[in-house]
């Protein structure tokens, strides 16, 4: 169904903001122009600012490509801004507490992930307690030849697992872990009454009763560095720290340190404090597992997101139930 | 017991070593500069062979080794150990079942993951320095693929219920059908391969099941198709298997095993689609130390004449 210029003048209007550098997996451009009339700034050869003001009186939703910042600055020149259609699986870079004052509703990318980003976390921490990729190098080097027989990993079955952050993904991870013999404990900003895991109030907690953590939460104030030289100590020489959450939840410093020094078992990392920067010291290491912050990338993952996204745009233009709207606390 | 002897084939573990050099006579077969003339000399000393996946103990071994009464492998599989021979002799024979199942399943389902996410690429990848903002690629997903599974036996059941927690729908094939499993039963390997996205070996190499993975069944497979091979290297035709990678015939594979281990083709070596590992289906440190306990174990019990732990023959 292509677009033509006259009949796009009758679809809702849709501003659309995105930083240069975010992958095209989040901008989905055909498929929204069959549906809406894009505003896109990075299309004008108008500065973002006068564009911004010139199309506010009519601009009552905006999707947020990829993890493009939304500042309480942009959403000043928006008055009329009812919804903000988040579509990536964190929203720590919209001001959520300006769209709570201003009345406007975020949507979040729901569902689309979840079992993509579990699946990667899951494989994260067996790469890392197995050295699998580490083995592969090993192989591909002919070191296997020469050198012989691989060090020995550690064992994942039935070992004490402490999922930070208890959300979609969390249980996703929960629940396959589980097939593996694993414990479960975790956690959350609150408990949740009908899980079947050790609730833990604090992290430090949770580290002390694990032996490997997985972080699942989302990045706030109060979940910067959360993972910290107390956790880590706690969390001891054989831990291993999986983050397919946010870089922000770690300090990368200290984690490095703690690598560095052998004090910590491992860690399989997909997101870091200031991505694409990646600490070198990390790259000579066999117990680190690295991926580019990948964890949602498949085409199963690309369709449900945009389906989200047209969805909740199309119930919000039809005064429908929006599909994913987020609790704002 | 120091005075009896055992055979050790090849290395496989410092603790095993340690401990058998303690309660026995122990000689190391690979250490021995003429084989034959060692066994010559010494085939009225030695009563127990420990062997592994690599090495065990063949026709030839136990004809020259007359007072040969038990053979414990240092693994599951038995392929290189000749057991009707064993059994003509009553030769005792032991494996160590059970205590690396888990790890073995485990690794079956990080090679999947590891082959359809692209993990191993991944940490290349950003390891070379070359990650830029906005970089992305495409990979597969793994939750709902269907397993299929060569060998529903110990480490294939607990490979499918690892899967069942991904929702993927399983199916296998085995000698026989076992009407108590609910998971689709095919009555052949290549039908199995038609049917599902990832085929995973997980039987015992013998005769029958030798080159099980051949030309007809990766051609069933298709170009999306992902083998896993954590069995043995001969269960699959490797030169074939190699040819269909390479031509993109085949999506994938994941291979904890090969034909003449340490060596592995290097045609391989360019491909970001496979993922190469130096036979640890079974190496951690926690079951290596079960595996050695058991290998002990069974010596300790053969020779005080009392029942064996993990008896084959």
């Amino acid at each position: 169904m292509d677009s033509q210029p006259f009949l796009a003048k009758t679809f809702p209007p849709l501003l659309v903001l995105r930083s240069p550098s975010v992958p095209p997996f989040f901008f989905f451009k055909s498929q929204l122009q069959a549906h809406f009339h894009l505003l896109d700034p990075l299309d004008s050869s108008e500065p973002t600012h006068s564009f911004l003001s010139r199309h506010a009186p009519s601009v009552l939703a905006l999707l947020c490509v990829g993890a493009t910042p939304i500042s309480s600055e942009t959403l000043s020149l928006l008055p009329s801004l009812k919804l903000v259609v988040a579509s990536s699986a964190g929203f720590d870079h919209i001001d959520l507490q300006e769209c709570r004052r201003r009345g406007i509703t975020v949507t979040t990318a729901g569902q689309a992930f979840s079992e993509d980003v579990a699946d990667f976390a899951v494989g994260l921490l067996i790469d890392v307690l197995r050295r699998m990729s580490a083995g592969d190098r090993y192989v591909r080097s002919g070191s296997w030849v020469t050198k012989g027989e691989y060090p020995l990993g550690a064992k994942l079955s039935g070992k004490r697992i402490g999922i930070v952050g208890l959300g979609r993904i969390g249980s996703e991870v929960a629940k396959r872990l589980v097939a593996f013999g694993c414990s479960i404990a975790y956690c959350s900003r609150k408990e949740k009454p009908l899980v079947p895991y050790a609730y833990h109030s604090t992290v430090d907690e949770l580290a002390k009763k694990s032996d490997a953590l997985i972080l699942c939460s989302s990045l706030t104030k109060e979940t910067h560095h959360m993972i910290d030289h107390g956790v880590m100590e706690a969390l001891g020489k054989e831990g291993v720290i999986v983050n397919v959450g946010r870089g922000g939840l770690v300090d990368e410093k200290e984690l490095v340190k703690f690598l560095v020094q052998g004090q910590i078992g491992g860690a399989g990392l997909d997101v870091y404090e200031d991505e694409p920067l990646v600490p070198q010291e990390l790259f000579a290491m066999e117990n680190v597992v690295l991926a580019p912050h990948a964890s949602v990338y498949t085409p199963e993952s690309s369709t449900a997101l945009q389906e989200l996204v047209i969805g909740n745009l199309k119930a919000f233009f039809s005064n429908e139930p929006l599909l994913s709207a987020a609790q704002l606390e | 017991m120091e005075s009896i002897g055992v055979l050790m084939a090849c290395p496989m573990n410092s603790y095993l070593e340690q401990q058998l050099e303690k309660r026995f006579k122990l000689y190391r077969f690979w250490t021995v500069p003429d084989k034959s003339s060692f066994l010559a000399s010494h085939k009225d000393s030695i009563q127990a062979v420990v062997g592994n996946a690599g090495a065990g103990a063949d026709a030839e071994l136990i004809e020259a080794l007359p007072k040969l009464e038990i053979v414990a492998s240092f693994s599951v599989g038995l392929d290189k150990i000749d057991l009707a021979k064993c059994k003509e002799k009553g030769i005792r024979v032991t494996n160590t079942p059970d205590v690396l199942t888990e790890d073995v399943a485990d690794l079956a389902i990080g090679l999947m993951l590891a082959v359809l996410r692209k993990l191993c690429e991944s940490d290349r990848y950003v390891r070379s320095g070359k990650w830029k903002r906005g970089d992305y690629v495409l990979t597969t997903k793994f939750t709902g693929k269907k397993v299929g599974i060569i060998g529903l036996g110990r480490i294939g059941m607990a490979i499918a219920k690892r899967a069942e927690a991904f929702s993927c729908p399983i199916s296998y094939y085995s000698r026989t059908e076992k009407p108590e499993i609910k998971y689709k039963y095919y009555p052949s390997v290549v039908e199995l391969a038609a049917h599902c996205d990832i085929l995973v070996v997980a039987c015992p190499l013998t005769k029958e099941t030798h080159h099980i993975i051949n030309r007809e069944v990766i051609d069933a497979m298709g170009p999306k198709g992902v083998l896993i091979n954590i069995g043995r290297g001969p269960h699959v035709d490797e030169p074939e298997l190699v040819s269909a990678l390479v031509e993109r015939r085949l999506g994938g594979a994941g291979l904890d095993v090969f034909e003449n281990e340490p060596y592995v083709p290097e045609e391989l070596f360019g491909l970001d689609n496979v993922v190469l590992l130096p036979h640890v289906g079974s190496g951690t440190v926690e079951t290596r130390q079960a595996m050695a306990d058991l290998v002990i174990g069974n010596l300790e019990a053969h020779f005080q004449k009392k029942p064996l732990l993990t008896p084959v023959v």
